[in-house]
């Protein structure tokens, strides 16, 4: 929360909208603790993070349809499947991320 | 999602424990709680709010994580005040000291009562820069259980009583600059100044974790490790 608070501060000064991804659920080894965030602004700026850097860019993806509908998601990523190019965690572990938009 | 309310308490020093609710329809609908009891938001079940409003006014603050409450699925976390860093003398291991503690989270305060020290040219990283007796600054701002204070101005009559004001306050660290020699001598007078032996025995000096180095740089990333060290729990914050 602290580590985006600056970030998120300039975003929403600029008028932008910004989305928040929280960890809420870990599952084996995981390199980002529960609580740990990244923002994304509509512009496309990123601060904090929510991984090792094995899904960041997936859940930004997500982020921007949370950003334009504002209804929040839950996200899961786990080891990736016989899909060799699913989103997957190297470190084989689980993480659960919950994505909304910061309305005030 | 009630971001600035939690944003306004964190810098404001205070505790907020948040229910999320992490499925179904009322994903993301959101109750804060702060110690005294107030709320804001709902998780849109009478019920739910009650018993979250119980968990979070509990004696141990709940843990980070996802729990059921009332049969529904909530994430529940606990957010601490953002760590506070009082650096006493703007002398050149703060400007170090400044730099290294904001990259590692803390919220930082310089404070000297020498106006030729504490300028804006040379803290440009520090979150505020006060121009006061520390003694009386510290004892008019909120001190909280994640403040850490540093001492390291040299001088005695500028350290000592604020010292002493922040000992009394409870923070969370004090450590003060300076050899065996000086600490024994601030022992004495603390002593003199009415100061009991427990509160005393709070103080880490020397100050810092044991790096070896003795340029200000060093010194500053001595201080910075201690700080992380008390932060993680790795070191016990009463200092031995």
């Amino acid at each position: 929360m602290l580590d985006i608070l600056s970030d998120v501060d300039r975003w929403r000064a600029d008028g932008q909208r910004v989305a928040v991804a929280t960890v809420i659920r870990t599952v084996g080894s995981s390199p980002r603790p529960l609580g740990s965030k990244m923002a994304v602004s509509g512009d496309g700026g990123i601060a904090g993070s929510v991984s090792g850097g094995c899904i960041e860019g997936a859940v930004i993806e997500e982020a921007q349809s949370v950003l334009e509908d504002g209804r929040p998601k839950r996200l899961s990523y786990g080891i990736s499947d016989e899909l060799a190019w699913s989103v997957g965690l190297t470190c084989g572990g689980e993480v659960e991320v919950l994505v909304e938009r910061i309305d005030g | 999602m009630g971001f600035d309310s939690l944003r306004r308490s964190l810098l404001a020093g205070e505790r907020v424990v948040a229910f999320t609710r992490a499925d179904g329809d009322e994903l993301g609908a959101r109750m804060l709680v702060w110690p005294d009891g107030r709320t804001e938001g709902t998780l849109r079940e009478q019920e739910l709010d009650g018993t979250a409003l119980a968990i979070a006014s509990a004696e141990t603050l709940p843990a980070t994580g996802l729990r059921e409450i009332e049969g529904v699925e909530v994430f529940v976390e606990t957010f601490e005040p953002l760590p506070q860093l009082f650096v006493v003398g703007a002398v050149h291991v703060a400007i170090h000291l400044v730099h290294f503690a904001r990259q590692l989270g803390f919220r930082t305060v310089v404070v000297d009562a020498r106006s030729a020290f504490a300028t804006a040219e040379r803290f440009p990283h520090a979150d505020e820069l006060v121009v006061e007796w520390p003694a009386d600054y510290l004892a008019r701002v909120p001190l909280h259980a994640n403040t850490y204070c540093v001492f390291l101005t040299h001088d005695e009559k500028l350290d000592n009583p604020a010292l002493q004001v922040a000992l009394e306050a409870g923070v969370r660290y004090v450590g003060a600059l300076g050899s065996s020699r000086t600490h024994a001598k601030r022992v004495a007078a603390l002593r003199e100044g009415g100061l009991g032996q427990e509160l005393i025995d709070r103080i880490h000096a020397p100050i810092g974790l044991d790096l070896g180095g003795r340029r200000p740089e060093e010194i500053a990333m001595a201080i910075a490790a201690e700080l992380v060290a008390v932060r993680n729990g790795r070191q016990a914050a009463g200092k031995g």
